[in-house]
């Protein structure tokens, strides 16, 4: 995935620009100092596990949250703006259709509702459903669709006004592998019209698909940005990572994998090696332990990886 | 094995305070609504309001007024009810005719001039001045009470009338009294006379005649209704249709609620709507649906029961559109005090039920005792079943609705405001 260009910017030609934005509900600080750019055309991804924060950013950038402190702006513009909420489009996580109305009559009404109507409204409208692959489906009550297409009508009521700055929040929970795959190529078609993108996920495979630069965030802390090559290498340089699995007690197979500096995750032990020579030095081991393998395979160091080694714990914990 | 079950639901139930409401607190506030307006507390028995005018100002006459004045059920007025303490004419017959038509009495007595000459109506002749009474004939309970108290009052207020009107008739009809019986006769009159000067004569314990036949002749004419065909006909349909108004309002501004479970409502507000232009589509929508419903259940009733609803148009859509306004307010004020829709459900139905009985939807507020009635005025549906019945009963012109409709408009603008300033909690997080 090419990283966008590293072009001077000033504050008004930026899509997006957050400064130490801080929320706290109560006890808890949901964001606590998140900075962020995205730049025009990119897909900025926001992964993290559930409960890190997030929701809460996209929520502030579209005035549902009212931050502590921070300053956000859409194009220079603050985000509570009439400029700033022209230009943003938000695909919300929950499916906030009319489930009594029709496809059609969803986006008319969110149409409507971000000020267009007559020939520009009718064409929005034709070019949301061709977007979202609901052209056959334009007279069916949204209700009565399958949960992917739900999404597609969700995300297409989100850019009915065709914003510049589209914030999509997991917009592919609880579909189907067929409907997420229709769902990438949908922000893919986005992001060649140009349109900046900021995309929360917590699944790795899709920052890695999808976004050019990723910021993982925990606790409310943004803890690495960069593009996936970026956040690899500062976090594992030219290390590698040896998935094994062995037959026999597991007690014992943990004890040993931790002995020998690796963890145990779904079954599977994890070890982080310089080169690639040291795996025959770690199966000698095993064996001389009594441990019968089973499987060995060398894997480079994913996002997932970034997320563990500098977290602790795994991104769907 | 059913212990467990039991203890789960009691659990759930406890924790459910929208069923806990309509198990014990509805029932309950149903319970003391019945039981004030029909428990048989003496002191909380309904007067009824009665308009006396007296153009004979006889002895009789007199006798008779002080005699209904002293009823403890009747609440006599022989003058307009001011304010402030300025001196008003006393009722005249065309006074009180048009004070029974705006519903300040169900009913006016008239005692004409003549009365006392010949008060009682036994005998063959006609040609006694007999009292006129007017009503209103969707009360169908207060003329039968006056007229019974009027029979009764006369029996025992005027003994000496009775006596002598007896001996007239006995003087002409029996071939007369010989001097000396009719001596002894005025003698006893005199006696008889004294004693009810003096107080001596019990005027107020003894039971008389409920009969309209009774002993003073009454002329009994209806003044409002008397040509309509159904009299509660046009009542029920206001009455039962500001009830179920209620509960759609309430149902339509829920919507608000599944919104904003959905998403939806943010989503909405993250647009170029703002929750002012938001809710006032809302209120917007739910007064021409409740309009919308009050125009089918008036035109049931017109082509069922023959309510004339074409012949009162004006006052029908100024009177429905100000009940439309204000109840519509309601239901999003409701909507906007309860997070979800279980608990306005129970809200919903606790308030409107306790509201309609209270208000005269279930049945007619006169029935009521007066601080029963009183409260009424603090719900929509005594506000909107008077200007109804003002229309569809009394046929007034739509100027004599302004107290109705400025209640309801004022309701519907305050409900709205506070419903507004409570929405502010979906505003912002």
């Amino acid at each position: 995935m090419a990283s966008a260009p590293a072009v001077p910017v000033s504050s008004a030609t930026l899509p997006l620009a957050i400064e130490a934005l801080v929320r706290r509900f109560g006890a808890l600080t949901a964001v606590a100092g998140v900075s962020l750019e995205v730049r025009a055309g990119e897909c900025l991804g926001l992964l993290g596990p559930n409960g890190a924060g997030k929701s809460t950013v996209i929520r502030a950038i579209v005035g549902r949250v009212i931050p502590d402190s921070g300053r956000i702006t859409v194009f220079g513009a603050a985000a509570d703006s009439t400029q700033a909420r022209a230009a943003l489009g938000w695909v919300p996580q929950e499916l906030a259709v009319y489930p009594r109305l029709t496809c059609k009559e969803n986006l008319v009404a969110f149409g409507s509702y971000h000020g267009l109507s007559g020939k520009q409204l009718a064409e929005s409208v034709a070019w949301c459903l061709e977007w979202a692959a609901l052209q056959d489906r334009a007279g069916d009550l949204a209700g009565k669709l399958s949960g992917g297409m739900k999404r597609r009508l969700n995300m297409a009521a989100g850019i009915i006004q065709h914003p510049r700055v589209v914030l999509m929040d997991e917009p592919t929970v609880g579909v189907d592998p067929q409907s997420r795959n229709r769902i990438f190529e949908m922000i893919e078609a986005l992001r060649a019209t140009g349109t900046a993108i900021v995309y929360t996920t917590h699944y790795m495979e899709e920052a890695e698909r999808l976004c050019d630069r990723v910021a993982i965030i925990d606790h409310g802390r943004i803890i690495a940005l960069g593009t996936n090559e970026e956040l690899v290498r500062n976090a594992f340089a030219s290390r590698s990572q040896v998935l094994a699995r062995f037959a026999g007690p597991v007690g014992r197979i943990a004890a040993w994998v931790e002995s020998h500096g690796g963890r145990m995750v779904d079954a599977t032990a994890e070890f982080t090696i310089e080169r690639s020579i040291e795996i025959a030095a770690l199966l000698d081991s095993a064996a001389s332990g009594g441990l019968e393998l089973e499987d060995v395979s060398l894997r480079r160091p994913n996002l997932e990886s970034v997320f563990l080694h500098l977290t602790g714990r795994e991104l769907r914990e | 094995m059913i212990l467990p079950i039991i203890r789960t639901a009691i659990v759930s139930l406890r924790r459910d305070r929208a069923a806990l409401a309509l198990s014990f607190i509805l029932p309950i506030s149903f319970f003391s609504i019945f039981a004030a307006i029909f428990g048989g507390q003496r002191d909380a028995t309904p007067k009824i309001h009665v308009i006396l005018v007296d153009e004979d100002q006889s002895t009789a006459s007199q006798q008779l007024v002080h005699a209904l004045q002293r009823e403890t059920s009747l609440v006599v007025m022989t003058q307009p009810a001011t304010k402030d303490k300025t001196t008003v004419p006393d009722y005249t017959a065309v006074t009180a005719e048009a004070a029974v038509k705006v519903g300040d009495a169900p009913v006016a007595l008239i005692v004409p001039k003549g009365f006392g000459q010949n008060p009682i109506s036994f005998g063959p002749t006609h040609t006694v001045s007999g009292i006129q009474l007017l009503n209103d004939s969707s009360d169908i309970i207060a003329p039968q009470m006056v007229m019974g108290l009027l029979q009764k009052a006369a029996m025992t207020s005027m003994p000496v009338a009775m006596a002598e009107q007896g001996m007239k008739y006995t003087d002409r009809y029996i071939g007369g009294l010989t001097p000396e019986q009719r001596k002894t006769m005025e003698s006893n009159l005199d006696a008889l006379r004294e004693l009810q000067k003096t107080g001596g004569l019990n005027t107020t314990t003894s039971s008389g005649n409920s009969s309209g036949d009774g002993i003073i002749s009454v002329h009994e004419r209806a003044v409002v209704g008397e040509y309509k065909k159904s009299p509660m006909v046009s009542f029920y349909a206001a009455a039962i249709g500001v009830m179920f108004l209620l509960f759609t309002a309430s149902g339509s501004a829920g919507v608000l609620l599944d919104e904003a479970d959905s998403g939806t409502l943010d989503r909405v507000l993250s647009s170029h709507i703002t929750m002012t232009t938001l809710l006032a589509g809302k209120l917007t929508y739910s007064t021409l649906l409740a309009f919308t419903q009050l125009t089918v259940m008036f035109l049931w009733a017109w082509a069922v029961f023959h309510v004339d609803l074409f012949s009162h148009i004006p006052g029908f859509i100024i009177m429905g559109l100000s009940t439309a306004v204000a109840v519509a307010a309601f239901g999003m004020l409701l909507a906007s005090m309860c997070q979800t829709r279980a608990q306005l459900g129970a809200v919903s139905t606790l308030l409107i039920l306790i509201m309609s009985s209270v208000g005269g939807s279930m049945f007619p507020r006169y029935f009521m005792p007066p601080a029963m009635q009183k409260a009424g005025l603090f719900t929509i549906n005594a506000w909107a079943i008077d200007g109804f019945t003002k229309v569809f009963w009394r046929d007034l012109p739509i100027t004599a609705l302004w107290p109705q409709v400025s209640v309801l408009l004022a309701v519907g603008i305050v409900l709205f405001l506070v419903a507004r300033r409570i929405a502010r909690r979906w505003e912002f997080a």
